[in-house]
């Protein structure tokens, strides 16, 4: 035996005992021992074969400016009553503006030389004078919203990535994407209502006073006294289920926020056999707490989480041990869910579904099976058309398409790719073409034998002026693959994984491993007449 | 065995007009089709909406269940029956769900309600927000031009420039009819069937470059034959393996067709039409153009 063929032959052994090695785990599962399971990874299944939801949300991050905006308006409103500085009002208007209303253009002034030192980050806009008032508008830098904006999404994908972990999805992914969105992909996931429900809540807790004296009735109809605020109190019938809603009025302004919670757990209340959730404040919400408990002792206290009154309980005493509950009707998995979303952290904006695609196990397992089964019946056709077709040359044909399959498969689970439905399309396209470099080849092989050429040098020959032509043919195929990895999601992509992974493999197989079985039989077996 | 001769030799040149008309004819269909259905079919993923697919423990039939929910739940819902059997549907609604409140849990109470509780499968939801939509849509038709103009960089590299052009109409050709089927048998264009006009570019390109470079070869080897000449021999040369490879693959995407299952029906569909007219348009399509292009050279030259 020549070196040449050794050396080849070793090669191609030593790939195929790897690809077999690497696909053990996919095929055998826990059969193996766990040093070779860990040497090697599975092939990893896209949601649409193992089933599971694809999120993306969207964070509305204007919603984050105006917050920011509000936030700096509280503070205007001190600063200007510490400095002695007479104003009318100071208030949000147009969306992303702040607008101080004063009664001369010396207060206007002095109002700018406060803004100027305090927030820097605040462009002075026109300065209009209307009946007697001037108005001074201020706005953010654009620079200012820009780092507004993706500090609020960063946020966002770090509370999603606590409340995913509290969940318990194993292989989550969780990225952010371009244009303020979030992806969200969760595997194998039993209950995606639920999940939704979880991922989407801002869950802002805010601790507001009742304002008991408020008139109900024209607060439905818009008209609130300045500074208050009209929202529902949820209630549930424990006997029927029934969810009602009654209107309360509350002061605008948060007396607390859940930021400064350190902990919530759910408990059950013993008298009721009914959940509830225990919260913790950190040192500062303690002190804050036991403060406004002592001012208001008589006085009702509403807990409001996304602007829903889940409780509005009647401050008996001063409370100065940090912890407090919320209570509300609950079943016992909304507990435990708005204990999570409690100690994961609120969301410093809204979030709304852009993209949600939901495949359940069943329809994920059904797809497996009719992928597989039609890469199977296809193979099983080809490999039978080329058999009849060349004969002894489509034996060797044959053994390279397995060995391509092999190797597909063997790559995706080196390279963590993902298979998913298109994917396995994809190994079906690249079976029938794979075979297309062999077809070259051999018709070629054919022409020189025609010629009267022996088969060495018609081998030889049919080689040589298929390769260019394969190379060519092949990477205009590539081509078309990568510029679909660059566009596509998901499970587009794992079509053009596979359908360049197939392309590669197949060059190899095709090209190189038929060659060697060809020499081997004419080099070392002496074969001098070959049967195509 | 040998389906073809070698010593073939097939005037396909010489119809070339008789492809032109067909293919034309073929185009127009498509395109009337088109415009009578009042635009592409988009699916979800690129008009955006939502899509679910139940299934039910009973047959049923796609009139009952559009009753019950619309415009109760739905405003507006197209129910189709999914795959073989009756028991399974897809609910196509544009509706998209973008607060917490799922439609979903709506849906399936009112089904649930008339079937029986437990009676339905809720197999996928697929919900695209317009927003999202309109992105992939810019997405899908941008892979396109992107891979075309790769592919044109590249067979301008490796050939000539008339022979890229010849490349592209013919790539042209296979995505439009391939495009005008999918109007005429009514079938959603989403994001899987983008891919599937890829690999159908993909796929037509290695035929027609297979043919190419028999033409690139044969030149150096008949000084004394016209370029039609040429070009006829070429196809007659590669005709076995066109032959051939196209019935491999065209065995595999059927395989893929029939037994795929119905997620990947339509993109099997895609690249059925697509193998055949690719294959057809290597032939009569692609070479034709070259002979075209270089005549209209000639004559230029001539009168300069």
């Amino acid at each position: 035996m020549t070196n040449s063929i050794k050396l080849r032959g070793l090669l191609v052994l030593a790939c195929v005992l790897l690809a077999l090695a690497s696909l053990a785990p996919t095929l055998m599962k826990d059969r193996l021992p766990t040093w070779w399971q860990n040497a090697f990874d599975p092939i990893h299944l896209g949601l649409d074969l193992q089933g599971g939801m694809h999120l993306v949300l969207g964070v509305e991050v204007g919603k984050a400016v105006e917050g920011r905006l509000d936030s700096v308006i509280e503070e205007t409103e001190v600063l200007l009553n510490d400095e002695d500085i007479i104003f009318k009002s100071v208030e949000r208007f147009d969306g992303e503006r702040l607008k101080v209303t004063v009664y001369d253009t010396e207060a206007g002034e002095e109002v700018d030389a406060v803004m100027r030192e305090q927030f820097p980050s605040l462009e002075p806009m026109t300065i209009e004078e209307s009946s007697g008032y001037v108005e001074k508008n201020y706005r953010f830098s654009d620079k200012e919203i820009a780092q507004i904006e993706d500090f609020a999404v960063r946020q966002a994908l770090e509370t999603m990535r606590n409340r995913v972990d509290q969940f318990g999805v194993s292989e989550p992914v969780i990225q952010r994407q371009s244009d303020n969105r979030i992806l969200i992909q969760l595997p194998g996931i039993k209950d995606p209502q639920r999940a939704i429900n979880l991922l989407g809540k801002t869950a802002q807790l805010q601790f507001k006073m009742v304002v008991e004296d408020a008139d109900i009735e024209a607060a439905k109809t818009g008209n609130l006294e300045p500074g208050t605020t009209l929202l529902y109190e949820r209630d549930v019938d424990p006997r029927t289920g029934q969810v009602t809603e009654r209107p309360i009025v509350v002061t605008e302004r948060s007396s607390l926020t859940g930021d400064l919670l350190s902990d919530a757990q759910v408990r059950i209340d013993t008298r009721f056999n009914e959940p509830y959730v225990a919260i913790d404040f950190n040192a500062a919400g303690a002190k804050r707490f036991d403060q406004i408990t002592a001012a208001n002792v008589g006085q009702r206290m509403a807990i409001v989480l996304d602007d829903t009154v889940y409780s509005a309980p009647t401050i008996r005493e001063r409370i100065s041990g940090g912890s407090a509950q919320i209570s509300g009707a609950f079943t016992e998995q909304e507990a435990t869910d708005l204990a999570i979303v409690l100690r994961a952290g609120s969301l410093p904006a809204p979030v709304n579904i852009l993209e949600n695609r939901t495949v359940g196990p069943s329809l994920g397992h059904d797809s497996i099976e009719q992928g597989v089964n039609s890469v199977i019946i296809g193979a099983v056709l080809v490999i039978l058309m080329i058999l009849v077709y060349y004969r002894g040359a489509g034996v060797v044909a044959n053994t390279a398409l397995v060995l391509n399959i092999i190797f597909i498969m063997a790559l995706l689970g080196m390279f963590k790719a993902t298979l998913t439905l298109p994917g396995i399309a994809g190994i079906v396209l690249t079976v029938g073409m794979a075979i297309d470099a062999n077809v070259l080849i051999f018709e070629r092989i054919r022409e020189e034998l025609r010629n009267g050429k022996s088969a060495r040098i018609a081998i030889d020959s049919g080689y040589a002026k298929a390769f260019v032509t394969i190379v060519d043919a092949n990477i205009t195929t590539l081509i078309a693959a990568v510029v679909l990895f660059q566009f596509g999601t998901g499970p587009v992509k794992g079509f053009a994984v596979t359908l360049s992974v197939g392309i590669l493999a197949s060059m190899f197989t095709a090209i190189f491993v038929s060659r060697l079985i060809f020499d081997f039989f004419l080099d070392v077996r002496n074969v001098r007449k070959i049967s195509i | 065995m040998e389906l073809i001769k070698p010593d073939v030799n097939i005037d396909f040149i010489s119809k070339r007009r008789y492809a032109a008309v067909i293919s034309v004819v073929l185009i127009l269909v498509g395109l009337a089709a088109l415009v009578v259905r009042g635009g592409p079919n988009y699916g979800v993923d690129f008009a955006g909406g939502t899509v679910v697919q139940v299934r039910f423990n009973q047959a049923t039939d796609a009139v009952q269940i559009k009753e019950l929910l619309v415009p109760e739940v739905l405003a507006s819902a197209v129910v189709q029956r999914f795959g073989d059997e009756d028991n399974e549907f897809l609910i196509r609604a544009e509706e998209t769900d973008g607060g917490l409140q799922g439609m979903r849990t709506a849906l399936m109470q009112k089904l649930e309600q008339e079937y029986g509780d437990g009676s339905i499968e809720l197999r996928r939801v697929e919900m695209v927000g317009p927003q999202v939509g309109k992105d992939l849509r810019k997405k899908g038709l941008m892979a396109i031009v992107y891979a075309m103009v790769g592919i044109l960089i590249y067979i301008s590299w490796r050939f000539e420039l008339r022979f890229a052009v010849g490349a592209i109409v013919a790539l042209l050709h296979d995505v439009t009819l391939t495009f005008g089927a999918f109007s005429l048998f009514d079938k959603e264009i989403g994001l899987p069937i983008i891919a599937a006009f890829l690999a159908i570019i993909g796929y037509s390109l290695n035929d027609t470059i297979i043919v190419y470079d028999r033409i690139r070869e044969n030149r150096g080897r008949y000084h004394d034959k016209s370029f039609a000449e040429l070009i006829n021999r070429s196809i007659n040369d590669t005709l076995s393996r066109t032959i051939l490879t196209s019935s491999t693959t065209l065995l595999v995407v059927l395989s893929l067709f029939i037994f795929g299952g119905g997620v990947i029906h339509d993109f099997a569909f895609a690249l059925l039409i697509g193998v055949i007219v690719g294959t057809y348009s290597s032939i009569y399509i692609a070479s034709p153009v070259l002979l075209m292009w270089d005549k209209f050279q000639t004559k230029k030259t001539q009168k300069a």
